[in-house]
């Protein structure tokens, strides 16, 4: 069926916003074409994950927007770039990849997007509100928008962000539609291992949800009380890394899940998933590709990007013996500006914490190669790294992350 | 030489024509495909080592993270991506790369969609030319 375009997208198409609009726009109508919309509906807010690079091809694109006068149409914040433009000096990659990459960072700022380079931009005051119509790329972003806040987003990459962005414009299909945000998949938590916090219990089950939805909304049954917003981060970003979830529902504190009745939409679940202890184990013990006990080179925390809630969990933890190796932790720009107001910075680098804004160490070059594995928090990082920066990982909870970073080695708790 | 034509729906247009890749699984261009190799590079998957470039790849769906565009028009930039792309279903993280790569560098990778009937005998042809138009793509088959 043919696309229905409004005045205004013909407006866009035909030149009257400007050459880089006409670009933007007509790569979206065919974008459109692909997944099938039948129209256009209007965006309030986008964010961007092409400033990461990938290869001359998405700094090109950046550059032909600039040269054809483009700006963003809406406010639009960015992902992690491939550097670290506070602390340059921590890159250890190509000077030619680091230049690029830098390149690619501004060229998206000289369009009118914010230079907020974090993969967590609902920690940044342009969270949008519950209910908006937003086009958001990175995968754990897009899962916290639909499931934690309520707004509503595709999952966008690659190119079509920005071209949102541009034209302030999304195809109407998916989840930008009421009828398809209903659970398809209900989640019963059986049971729960002993002695376990909810952070880490947040991972093991947004692990395993990923991994056995498939392409169903799932709605999760039987959380214990108490979720904190890092831990439904965390749960989002490792059912996005696992697989493709973008919207889930935590029965009982997610918006639009005050019920089971209204998560499914009235509607009786395809998939029934129960999962016990064992499950949960399992799921935490396969994020982890090295035993416990195994050498350490370094301890990465903050993906997606550490909260300041988070710092204030990790400051009395650091009381005490001196690491023997290095801790990378990963935030915006906007969070460590916060961290040095509270005066945290310099404790923080006295424990051997390097702090990494705007990029992130599992996407860009900047722990030293090292004779062992990295440990970390995140479910995300635990599951790319290996294939992303070709280290062995261990996976534990923030406390066991700094008694191991003590420790030289992985330890449990 | 035999032929026999065949039409499919464009989905980005161009003209093509090269042997035939048939996936035998689902790729993602991201962490799947080297740009700068055109070659497969997913460890799990059965065509590992088998290189892309130049041919009619038959994917019957996409599969993956939507960073597969860039890696696309990547490859397509630097010569070493399929001619043409045969699909059953549409999948936006392909059409986006083939359209970029058209945009920015004017490489014609057209991207059409065959039909389920049509698939079998496609797969068995030794080299597949695509004509893909506004109004359609029309497919010639040397068996």
């Amino acid at each position: 069926m043919a696309l229905d375009l409004s005045t205004f997208d013909r407006e866009l198409i035909g030149g009257v916003h400007g050459a880089g609009a006409t670009f933007a726009m007509r790569l979206l109508v065919r974008f459109a074409e692909a997944v099938d919309a039948r129209s256009f509906i209007d965006i309030e807010a986008a964010h961007v994950d092409g400033c990461l690079y990938h290869g001359r091809a998405s700094l090109d694109f950046a550059e032909r927007m600039i040269d054809l006068g483009g700006k963003v149409r809406v406010p639009t914040t960015l992902n992690v770039g491939s550097v670290d433009l506070i602390h340059p000096e921590l890159f250890r990659g190509t000077k030619e990849h680091a230049e690029n990459g830098a390149r690619l960072m501004r060229a998206h700022l000289e369009l009118g997007c914010a230079p907020t380079f974090t993969c967590a931009p609902y920690q940044t005051a342009w969270r949008p509100r519950f209910g908006a119509q937003i086009a958001w790329g990175e995968s754990n972003a897009i899962a916290f928008a639909n499931s934690v806040i309520g707004a509503r987003t595709n999952r966008y990459g690659d190119f079509i962000d920005l071209c949102c962005a541009m034209t302030g414009r999304a195809p109407a299909y998916g989840l930008h539609l009421t009828e398809n945000r209903a659970a398809r998949a209900l989640v019963e938590i059986a049971s729960i291992p002993d002695d376990w916090d909810l952070e880490r219990l947040a991972v093991a089950v947004g692990h395993t949800i990923g991994r056995r939805c498939g392409g169903l909304i799932p709605a999760i049954v039987g959380l214990p009380p108490g979720m904190s917003e890092d831990d439904l981060k965390a749960l989002g970003a490792a059912a996005a890394s696992s697989g493709a979830v973008a919207l889930f529902h935590v029965v009982g504190v997610t918006p639009e899940a005050p019920d089971l009745e209204t998560a499914c939409g009235g509607l009786t679940p395809e998939l029934l998933l129960q999962l016990t202890a064992e499950d949960l184990h399992e799921a935490a013990r396969s994020l982890s590709s090295v035993a416990d006990g195994a050498r350490l080179s370094a301890v990465s925390l903050g993906t997606p990007h550490f909260s300041v809630a988070e710092f204030a969990r990790l400051m009395p933890l650091l009381d005490g013996a001196r690491p023997l190796i290095d801790i990378f932790v990963n935030c915006s720009r906007a969070t460590l500006d916060e961290v040095r107001k509270r005066g945290w910075e310099e404790p923080l680098r006295a424990a051997r914490v390097t702090l990494v804004a705007d990029t992130c160490v599992y996407v860009s070059a900047l722990i030293k190669p090292g004779a062992g594995a990295v440990m970390t928090n995140s479910g995300k990082c635990a599951y790319y790294a290996p294939g992303n920066l070709g280290v062995e990982v261990a996976y534990g909870s923030l406390a066991e992350c700094v008694a191991s970073a003590r420790a030289g080695k992985v330890a449990r708790l | 030489m035999s032929g026999r034509a065949f039409d499919a729906v464009t989905l980005v247009p161009g003209a093509a024509s090269g042997s035939v890749l048939l996936l035998d699984e689902p790729l993602s261009f991201w962490g799947g495909l080297d740009s700068a190799t055109g070659t497969v590079i997913d460890r799990l998957h059965p065509q590992l080592g088998v290189s892309v470039a130049g041919r009619v790849l038959m994917m019957p769906g996409g599969r993956g993270s939507s960073s597969g565009s860039a890696t696309l028009a990547e490859a397509l930039r630097l010569g070493n991506g399929p001619a043409a792309i045969l699909m059953l279903e549409r999948d936006a993280i392909v059409v986006v790369g083939a359209m970029v790569a058209a945009e920015l560098y004017g490489l014609a990778c057209p991207v059409v969609l065959a039909k389920g009937q049509d698939w079998e005998a496609l797969a068995a042809a030794a080299s597949l030319t695509l004509e893909a138009g506004p109004n359609g793509a029309a497919i010639s088959a040397d068996l």
